[in-house]
């Protein structure tokens, strides 16, 4: 069996196990009305996450994406408040600003040379300080569209709700997923994962698609901006503080090395939603603290970690037996 | 004396830029130099920044270590919550303030070692290992404190804080002296120099014989250790432990001081006292907006323009396109020269 499936599979079981617990105690647990809701509340986090995971299969890491996402609310709010721009145009505003931020950064990151950790770190807080110069408060959206699109779901069976919201994110898992395994964009991540020098050898064109990689989080930071100012109606400076950590957890839990050039989008999708399923647990319990999530996911990270050390040293050791036998 | 001057010069663009931003505030605010004495104690901006700078300063002497390894340490933040935690809750169990201290610095070292046993022993990238802490380290603290700020009144913790020591803040003494200690180990032994070239090749590094994994736990144990000493003061300062905004985001600033101190993240060559001069930059920016009435928010904007200029600075390309400039004018300067003579 392919050695790379392993920690993909490993999250499967995983989800599935932590679910059928979930299920054992709160037969509830299995309704449609659950998993719309799982779907809803973590529709965000699952964009950036698409996102994020592109990123980490090159080898990088994007930390300014929670920063960008307050920004978008930031963005929609004072804009729809100030002017009279319909919404599809203010979105598309903010797409095209949040997408060229992100190809700045990955032309910093591949014309500078520099580590993407501290290129991207300043442009968190480049993005976080322009959230606080739009505004300090938390500003309303009051725009009619807005809970239009809020009452937009299809019902499914037994009652539960597929919002608009939920259903845009497991678009973009879909999307991601072809992008990544069919296209030849995809290709090029994962070789550029795998190792900087010998993709150029191999005519991968690098800097272009440093820049593409980080101009596509950053777009998906946005759509994920969007998706969370019509989740909470509102747009705040301080809000998502944090997201990119939750990102980056999802991904490693959805077994994507983080060394880059091995992974799969559909993993993180099931990191979503261990970390959403852990959280619906907390709330379904009600004596447990909102603060055994963290840990619960620290151990998670740190067993996926583990794991994956264990599948690379187990592969290197396959790799040099033959060799010593003849 | 030739070391003395080398040593000044490598540590000279800081002091200008440090030099730079006070006069730059005291221009706008002719009072800003002033320190007055009242009760015994000195006051004034300038001991104000020394004082409101420790816990960054503290960090940023651990991540210097941590960094000049080709490391990083992103946990210091949640350590510092971790330690701030632990002491409030000995404290007000009745234990006394050895035992109080000795608890907190000892659960900053068993953070520290946690971390170094990842790096060191498991392989881990300390970027991700560092993570796992960040991560589950406030959690952690919450478990410690009950999801409460936990508040005391013991009046020796609340002197690590608050108190003075011939007119000086307490945590002033703290810092600066932490830094000369940790200064004079790495320098006045080969143990800088060992930590430098685990930085620069680990693998030949341990084929030269340096037993790495111990020096990168030791390492690792050092910056939690200063975080445990920076959580204790910020809890002392606001006389809690508020396991949820103890040391947030300050992991970026210990980072960001080291990096204005000039110390690569690439690893290798470090300066314990640029990065110390690094956070009192920071401290400066943080102070000089206070006082010109903008929103502290500006800090961001300002820290993010000041990495991106150290960023441009420090890059591989620029530092070469510097030399081959230079190089050429040499050459052309030496054509010049035998053409004339």
């Amino acid at each position: 069996m392919n050695a790379r499936l392993l920690p993909l599979l490993a999250t499967v079981a995983i989800f599935l196990a932590a679910y059928a617990i979930c299920y054992a105690q709160f037969p509830a647990m299995l309704s449609t009305r659950v998993i719309g809701n799982l779907l809803t509340d973590n529709a965000f986090l699952g964009i950036v996450a698409v996102g994020m995971t592109f990123v980490i299969l090159s080898g990088g890491i994007d930390l300014s994406v929670g920063a960008v996402i307050a920004f978008s609310g930031v963005f929609i709010a004072v804009v729809l408040r100030e002017t009279n721009l319909p919404p599809p145009l203010v979105f598309l505003l903010l797409l095209a600003i949040t997408t060229s931020f992100g190809a700045f950064m990955g032309a910093v990151i591949h014309y500078l040379e520099m580590p993407p950790f501290i290129v991207t770190l300043a442009g968190m807080f480049l993005a976080r300080g322009a959230a606080y110069l739009l505004t300090l408060d938390s500003v309303p959206i009051t725009h009619p569209v807005f809970s239009q699109i809020q009452d937009l779901y299809y019902l499914m069976p037994g009652g539960g709700r597929l919002t608009l919201i939920g259903g845009l994110m497991l678009a973009v898992v879909l999307g991601g997923m072809l992008l990544a395994h069919r296209t030849r964009f995809g290709t090029n991540v994962y070789a550029l994962g795998g190792g900087v020098q010998a993709a150029r050898l191999m005519g991968v064109p690098v800097g272009r698609t440093t820049i593409a990689i980080y101009a596509l989080s950053g777009m998906l930071a946005g759509l994920s901006g969007i998706v969370f100012a019509i989740y909470t109606s509102a747009g705040y400076p301080l809000a998502t503080v944090g997201v990119e950590l939750d990102a980056i957890a999802a991904v490693v839990i959805g077994g994507t090395l983080l060394t880059g050039g091995s992974g799969y989008i559909f993993g993180t999708f099931i990191g979503v939603m261990i970390m959403g399923l852990i959280q619906t647990y907390i709330i379904f319990d009600g004596t447990l603290s909102s603060w055994w999530t963290k840990i619960v996911i620290g151990i998670l990270l740190f067993s996926f970690i583990v794991l994956q050390k264990g599948l690379v040293w187990i592969s290197s050791r396959e790799r040099v037996r033959p060799a010593g036998a003849k | 004396m030739n070391a003395g001057i080398r040593a000044l010069g490598r540590i000279a663009p800081q002091l200008a830029t440090l030099a730079a931003i006070l006069i730059l505030v005291a221009a706008v605010f002719p009072g800003f130099f002033d320190i007055s004495l009242a009760n015994g104690r000195l006051y004034g901006s300038p001991i104000d920044i020394l004082n409101r700078g420790a816990p960054v300063a503290l960090l940023a002497i651990g991540m210097t270590l941590v960094i000049a390894t080709r490391g990083i340490d992103l946990s210091v933040g949640a350590v510092m919550a971790i330690s701030g935690a632990v002491a409030a809750s000995a404290i007000a169990q009745g234990l006394g303030l050895a035992a109080t201290l000795a608890l907190a610095l000892g659960a900053g070292l068993l953070c520290g070692i946690w971390n170094g046993i990842l790096v060191a022993v498991l392989g881990i990238q300390p970027i991700v290992a560092t993570l796992i802490l960040m991560v589950a380290g406030r959690g952690i603290a919450q478990l410690i404190t009950e999801g409460a700020i936990l508040t005391f009144s013991h009046p020796g913790l609340l002197f690590i804080g608050g108190g003075t020591i011939a007119g000086l803040p307490m945590p002033v003494f703290i810092w600066i002296i932490t830094g000369l200690l940790v200064g004079l180990i790495v320098r006045r032994t080969a143990l800088g120099l060992l930590i430098e070239s685990i930085g620069v090749n680990l693998r030949a590094s341990r084929l030269a014989g340096i037993n790495t994994k111990i020096l990168l736990v030791a390492v690792y144990m050092a910056s939690g250790l200063c975080a445990a000493m920076a959580g204790v003061i910020a809890a002392a300062d606001i006389r809690g432990a508020d396991a949820n905004n103890a040391g947030l985001w300050l992991e970026l600033d210990a980072i960001l001081a080291v990096v204005i101190g000039g110390t690569s993240l690439l690893g290798g060559r470090f300066s314990i006292l640029a990065s110390l001069i690094g956070a009192m930059i920071i401290q400066s920016v943080n102070t000089g907006i206070l006082l010109s009435g903008f929103p502290p928010e500006f800090n961001l904007l300002i820290k993010a323009t000041i990495i991106l200029i150290i960023l441009v600075l420090q890059s591989p390309r620029m530092v070469a396109a510097f030399r081959a400039g230079r190089r050429v004018r040499k050459t052309a300067e030496a054509k010049e020269e035998s053409a004339f003579s």
